[in-house]
């Protein structure tokens, strides 16, 4: 990171007058951009190869009150082999559960490759003290996350606060660190920004930097119980904010758009969105994610329409 | 890489006649002349049909024909007149898909343009004036103002169909029988339009349509018969026209060219105002006469703006105007690419910095990559003339006043677009540019209720809104 940027984050003042300097964002003009790219027409060999890249950039998500081993172990099973006829299918990128679950999905994924993300930090409201979010943080990593899922305090930033996001999300940063175990890395930060929350374009770009400033390792949109949650012009503006931040600081950060992602057509609109505003750096799995559940089988679907040319019923793609 | 695959847009929806005859008095009718002109694809430089090159007596009888129906068309009640021109929208709509391939066949435009753009705005002019055609004594031209007779239209190969509809659709709710000749290069939408006069019951003679070139544009705008003349073209024709319809009593509105300045203060939403400069010069390949050809950036911002510009350039697409993700098609013409040409080796030639992404162009057909000028000086002909192609000139300026002088230092004044994300500078703005449109954080937004039209060199008359009515009646 350069030293001026370094600076910015020394006071509340420095923060705010720095992410007040960001060039504003057109509300018209970005989402007419995103419904331009939106008509994109991806036929043939293009939509296959997109339809096998979204899959592996699947976050396989399943956050509910009545989540339960039993559950999260048959959804890894998924994760693993997401078409039991059709094993050319790749893998999904990782599953995402909530903390006390991450030790159920490390167990069932093994060596499997597919990794294990957790949401933390009081998810979905980030109501909590900075000591609880820090403590749940350790908890999941202890348990074995690769990847940790933050949400930011919203009510902070939107009341100009943003030192206090600032800090909470570098400490949570460091309670990914794997103490006393050098032979894994530290857990990856994903900080989600609950952009339905922030309302504005100006807001979403904003938080973006505020998070890559504090340590993210990738932005998201969003928790998924908010809505709107993940819209293209959304991603748009983060795939901007993280296209700046590198030429600004060097660092590349990922794009997780997640919520309200359902079908083929929708996964392919933000693969489009990723070619045409950041390029191919970003159409991998490893710095670009689709926080999603129901998508996957729709995929499934399409690829073995497109192999086929038929379509299955719902009933020949499974339900975990 | 993601690549995308062909998708091309079927050209079966449309059915093109080897040859096409003129339409006068509801039918089709041979030209008197042996004279035929062949269209092609730009694309391609395939023949797509042979037209009629309709002569001075074949205008006369066209003419008489519009004469014969103005009775009948003008003493009709204005919900009356209403009905035929909903009807003409409808089916616009109902056959958008088969137009727009046909445009972009004909035109050499992205398919995704005219899909997405001008059959859009086509069927919109229709419906917009067929609700003022029971409405114009309260349009503030007197209780119940009068048509003016027969209109003789001339429009331009950048927009055919769109320019057709601009023309027609508020000469006929104003009551006026029309007489138009499309653009030499691009006479198929129109001659399919005349095919729709046809399936929406229009009374025979309200429209005819004459196909020619600059000979037959001349026996029409100089035919004593015509009450009124509507062009929209070249400022060279233009003053052609002015000049042989002077004292001749005839009505005329004028719509030419344009050296649009866009305007980019350092406080403008960057990524949006990049997508508007590509939107205001490359739209089109920019053959748009109020396209923003001169991208005016405040000098703190320039270089970012100029990095963030070329990147996104080099994601455009260029190719076939058929396949949906085609963003850049082919120059509509030979003559029109041989211009390009000699404009941008000038600007060279002249010292300024010409700039393209890395961009392979097809073997056959017209066509000519996106390209900036940077280093350009208010004095360089391609930061004066008009180049009506996808070449951008770059300036820089360090006020808002230097700003405005050098958007109004030029013989132009059609549009200009402002960028910043301060409301009160769009307005001091907008009070001091001397230019018909003034857009701000956008560009070329097209809307029928809004009037279009230029300053000085660009023209004079208005087109659309409330004050497009003026242009066809007797006020």
């Amino acid at each position: 990171m350069t030293a001026s940027l370094a600076d910015v984050a020394s006071s509340n003042v420095a923060l705010r007058n720095f992410l007040h300097g960001l060039p504003g964002v057109d509300r018209v003009g970005a989402d007419q951009r995103a419904a331009m790219l939106g008509t994109r027409s991806i036929k043939t060999t293009a939509k296959a190869w997109a339809i096998d890249l979204a899959i592996r950039m699947v976050d396989l998500t399943t956050l509910e009150g009545a989540d339960t081993p039993g559950k999260v172990r048959a959804m890894c099973a998924k994760a693993v082999r997401p078409d039991p006829n059709d094993p050319s299918v790749p893998k999904v990128a990782a599953v995402c559960v909530y903390p006390d679950l991450v030790a159920q999905a490390v167990g069932a994924l093994g060596g499997s490759g597919v990794k294990v993300a957790s949401v933390a930090t009081a998810f979905p409201s980030g109501r909590s003290s900075l000591d609880v979010k820090v403590a749940e943080t350790a908890f999941a990593v202890a348990a074995g996350a690769d990847e940790i899922d933050m949400v930011i305090d919203r009510g902070a930033f939107l009341s100009g606060d943003y030192l206090k996001v600032f800090e909470e999300i570098a400490a949570v940063k460091a309670a990914c660190d794997r103490v006393g175990d050098a032979s894994r890395g530290a857990a990856h930060l994903k900080v989600i920004l609950e952009t339905g929350e922030l309302a504005t374009y100006d807001n979403v770009r904003r938080a973006s930097w505020l998070a890559m400033l504090a340590g993210a390792d990738f932005v998201k949109t969003s928790t998924g119980k908010v809505q709107p949650a993940a819209t293209l012009p959304v991603t748009l503006v983060m795939l901007e904010a993280v296209r700046d931040f590198l030429s600004a600081t060097g660092r590349k950060v990922g794009v997780k758009p997640a919520g309200g992602i359902r079908t083929t057509k929708d996964a392919i609109k933000m693969l489009v969105l990723v070619n045409e505003t950041v390029g191919d750096g970003w159409l991998d799995p490893d710095w670009f994610r689709l926080g999603a559940s129901s998508v996957l089988n729709d995929l499934l679907m399409q690829r073995q329409k497109m192999a086929t040319g038929r379509y299955a019923g719902p009933d020949y793609f499974t339900l975990d | 890489m993601f690549e995308y695959a062909p998708a091309p847009e079927s050209r079966d929806v449309v059915d093109i006649k080897p040859s096409y005859q003129l339409f006068i008095g509801g039918e089709w009718v041979d030209s008197e002349g042996d004279n035929r002109n062949k269209t092609i694809n730009p694309a391609s430089e395939e023949v797509l049909a042979e037209v009629a090159w309709a002569t001075e007596a074949d205008v006369d009888r066209a003419v008489g024909a519009a004469r014969k129906a103005f009775g009948t068309w003008s003493a009709m009640p204005g919900s009356e007149r209403a009905k035929y021109l909903f009807r003409i929208a409808r089916i616009i709509q109902e056959r958008s898909r088969e137009l727009a391939v046909l445009e972009s066949l004909d035109n050499g435009k992205p398919i995704r343009e005219s899909r997405d753009v001008d059959l859009p705005l086509v069927a919109a002019h229709f419906f917009y004036y067929a609700g003022w055609a029971d409405k114009l004594g309260y349009a503030g031209y007197g209780p119940d103002p009068r048509p003016l007779g027969v209109a003789g239209q001339v429009i331009p190969w950048n927009f055919p169909l769109l320019m057709l509809a601009w023309k027609i659709a508020p000469a006929l709710a104003c009551g006026n029988t029309v007489v138009l000749k499309p653009a030499e290069t691009t006479p198929l939408t129109a001659l399919l339009f005349a095919e729709i006069c046809r399936q929406a019951d229009l009374p025979p003679g309200v429209v005819n349509i004459v196909t020619g070139a600059g000979e037959t544009g001349a026996a029409l705008v100089n035919h004593p018969g015509v009450d009124k003349v509507a062009f929209t073209g070249s400022t060279e024709v233009g003053r052609l026209i002015a000049r042989s319809v002077a004292g001749s009593g005839k009505k005329v509105t004028l719509e030419l060219g344009g050296k649009a300045a866009n305007i980019v203060f350092d406080d403008a939403a960057l990524d949006q105002a990049v997508e508007g400069v590509v939107n205001g010069i490359f739209f089109n390949q920019g053959h748009v006469c109020c396209a923003g050809s001169r991208l005016l950036v405040q000098e703190s911002v320039a270089d970012e703006l100029l990095g963030a510009l070329k990147r996104r350039l080099a994601t455009l697409r260029l190719g076939d105007p058929l396949d949906k993700n085609t963003d850049i098609g082919a120059i509509n013409s030979a003559a029109q690419l041989a211009k390009i040409r000699e404009l941008s080796d000038l600007g060279e030639a002249e010292g300024a910095e010409r700039w393209s992404p890395v961009c392979p162009l097809p073997d056959r057909g017209f066509w000519f990559p996106p390209t900036i000028f940077t280093g350009v000086a208010q004095s360089h002909r391609i930061a004066r003339e008009e180049v009506f192609g996808p070449v951008l000139s770059v300036l820089t300026f360090r006020t808002p006043a230097e700003a405005v002088e050098k958007a109004n230092n030029t013989p132009f004044g059609l549009s200009a677009g402002v960028w910043t994300e301060k409301g009160s500078r769009i307005l001091w703005m907008a009070d001091r540019l001397r230019a018909g449109v003034v857009w701000a954080n956008t560009f070329n937004r097209f809307d029928p209720a809004s009037p279009f039209g230029g300053y000085k060199e660009s023209g004079y008359g208005r087109e659309g809104g409330r004050h497009g009515l003026e242009a066809y009646l007797d006020v």
